[in-house]
């Protein structure tokens, strides 16, 4: 009798396998990627070279922090700083060193933002890329101290610092010391900004909480990718204390431009032009000649 | 004893029965043919004690009811006892004047001064005035505007910080609240003057960060400064908010913690049992921690005061290398 059972158990799992599921639609394995907004379903390779954006409808994929620095930077003049940074458990929460490490493995990044050095058609700059994939971007002191670091090493290079956002905001495991790497970050800027350096914040999906309420909204020109998330409170917060329905676009990139709090969004195919002529233009002594 | 009915905190219930059960034998005797005084003698000596016992063991989340309790005194009440002539100045010349954020010029013990404090309601009137203490962009607007106008005359800022968090709400996206927070911790950096951020009551978040970019950061013993609210801390991480006191335990959020961590400078004593139970002492407690503290930032040069500034806050951040 088991034995018989055993068969009839085993052909319906098979059955179930072969009833497309929602994971069954991502099949083959790699080959082809769906798009999340619009269905559309391109070869993966074709997408990478389109940027990760949808041909379809536009839509703007999350990036790696690799990936955007491949799709933005001189070929090879990447070099980054700091990967050597570990992040503690300074308050001993429960599973938060694992979550870190399993992440770091995931990624291959020491923490959610890498920075380092790198040439923009040219011209030198300091990149910090901030990466959704590890713990949602958010920030604790490693990525405060990248993240400063950074824009130390533009001050002392006399370069342009460019910060690409991706943030839940500040990483609650990790208490108030991520509640302070806001004010960290902001008094390497100031210093940096005193030199008569510029900095440009490019808020790419999703840029919330902390890191919006700090280095994100202050760059000397903060540029946005479409459709990007962008907001100082969750949306479910928000709701919950106005009690009115929020308009379909709010907190979106868009919105934001409307409000006066963005001065561009700029497709993704469009960002490597862009912000090699806003470098250009901030270079001393620049003109139209050059 | 207090005046009027105080609301009192669960932690502080063993010594309310007890200071009823003491009561009630002292009208007892008022009427009665008995002696009853060395019964009641004892009772006020375990009263002392358990007084002691509570209040100087009190657990982080006691100290989040104290730095909640309706009666705590607000920046409103400490400012005429420990400043003279204010003169409240409104508004951020953009869009409004935000009551949630108080603003003006005074003197400190003769000096000159800018002080700047969020501001909660202690009724449902004035909280619906002041927003619940929770500032809106144009709040902290104003604060920058009156620290940038406490630059040029050379004065020092002296912040109170007592808020839930900046508000979250439609207006305050629209207006950029992410920008006007922002703005502020990349301009008190700069501030060529003293600053002082004094934690009052609860130090919510990035709204009480961005007057909290001091040279120092003091706090009055039961106040709070922390990333998110325990509530919300315990809700994201375990999917329960009941759990808002081991939350308040395991974030580090007291002054106690805040001191040893090294964040902040000074613990400013409280009054046994909570500041609301003598705000007068309290604001002379405070007075003298603004005395102190600006005793030990006087003499650097502006730009002594902003390095000072960086390294405090450039220090902050437990990592490996």
């Amino acid at each position: 009798m088991a034995m018989i059972r055993d068969i009839f158990k085993r052909k319906r799992d098979e059955k179930e396998a072969t009833i497309p599921s929602k994971a069954a639609k991502d099949v083959p394995e790699g080959l082809m990627t769906k798009c999340p907004n619009c269905k559309h379903i391109t070869l993966t390779k074709e997408l990478e070279n389109l940027g990760k954006v949808c041909p379809k409808c536009d839509h703007h994929f999350k990036m790696t922090a690799r990936e955007r620095i491949v799709y933005l930077l001189d070929d090879s003049s990447f070099d980054s700083v700091d990967d050597h940074l570990k992040s503690e458990n300074p308050l001993n929460f429960p599973g938060y060193s694992e979550k870190v490490q399993a992440d770091s493995e995931k990624t291959g990044l020491n923490e959610a933002v890498l920075t380092g050095t790198g040439s923009l058609k040219g011209q030198q700059v300091v990149v910090a890329v901030m990466d959704s994939h590890f713990r949602m971007g958010s920030m604790g002191s490693v990525v405060g101290e990248k993240i400063t670091r950074a824009v130390e090493l533009a001050t002392k290079l006399k370069v342009p610092f460019l910060i690409f956002t991706a943030s839940g905001g500040a990483r609650m495991q990790e208490g108030v010391l991520s509640l302070m790497q806001m004010a960290k970050t902001s008094v390497a800027l100031k210093r940096h900004s005193n030199e008569g350096l510029l900095f440009v914040s490019i808020l790419t999906h999703p840029t919330t909480g902390g890191v919006s309420a700090s280095f994100a909204s202050v760059g000397d020109i903060n540029l946005a990718e479409p459709k990007a998330l962008i907001g100082f409170a969750g949306r479910r917060v928000i709701e919950q204390t106005v009690r009115e329905k929020l308009p379909e676009d709010f907190q979106t990139a868009e919105f934001l431009l409307d409000h006066g709090q963005l001065d561009a969004v700029v497709h993704r195919s469009k960002m490597r032009e862009t912000l090699s002529t806003i470098v250009q233009l901030h270079v001393k002594g620049a003109g139209s000649d050059a | 004893m207090p005046k009027k009915k105080m609301k009192t905190m669960a932690f502080e219930e063993p010594l309310i029965e007890l200071r009823k059960k003491i009561s009630e034998l002292k009208e007892y005797t008022k009427t009665a043919d008995v002696d009853l005084s060395s019964e009641i003698t004892s009772l006020e000596e375990r009263f002392a004690k358990l007084e002691e016992e509570i209040y100087e063991n009190m657990k982080p989340w006691d100290r989040v009811q104290v730095a909640r309790h309706p009666e705590r005194p607000t920046t409103l009440d400490y400012l005429p006892l420990v400043f003279k002539d204010f003169i409240e100045l409104h508004g951020d010349r953009v869009y409004g004047d935000d009551e949630a954020i108080i603003g003006g010029i005074g003197s400190f013990e003769g000096q000159p001064v800018t002080i700047i404090g969020h501001q909660r309601g202690k009724d449902t009137k004035e909280n619906v005035r002041r927003n619940f203490g929770m500032p809106h962009p144009e709040g902290y607007r104003k604060a920058l505007r009156l620290m940038k106008q406490a630059e040029k005359f050379g004065r020092p800022v002296i912040c109170l910080i007592d808020t839930k968090g900046a508000y979250p709400g439609r207006a305050a996206e629209e207006r950029g609240q992410s920008e006007a927070i922002a703005r502020n911790l990349v301009e008190m950096a700069g501030l060529e003057v003293p600053v002082l951020s004094i934690v009052i009551g609860e130090g919510g978040s990035g709204g009480a960060l961005a007057l909290g970019v001091g040279n120092q950061i003091l706090m009055l013993e039961n106040s709070t400064f922390s990333v998110i609210s325990p509530e919300g801390a315990a809700s994201i991480l375990w999917k329960d908010a009941a759990l808002a006191k081991t939350a308040a335990e395991a974030m580090k959020i007291t002054a106690p913690d805040l001191l040893e961590m090294g964040i902040i400078e000074h613990m400013i004593p409280e009054v046994r049992g909570g500041a609301h139970h003598d705000t007068a002492r309290q604001a002379q407690l405070i007075s003298g921690a603004i005395r102190y503290s600006l005793k030990e930032l006087e003499g650097l040069s502006a730009e002594q005061l902003i390095s000072q500034r960086y390294e405090k806050f450039r220090a902050i951040g437990v990592f490996t290398e």
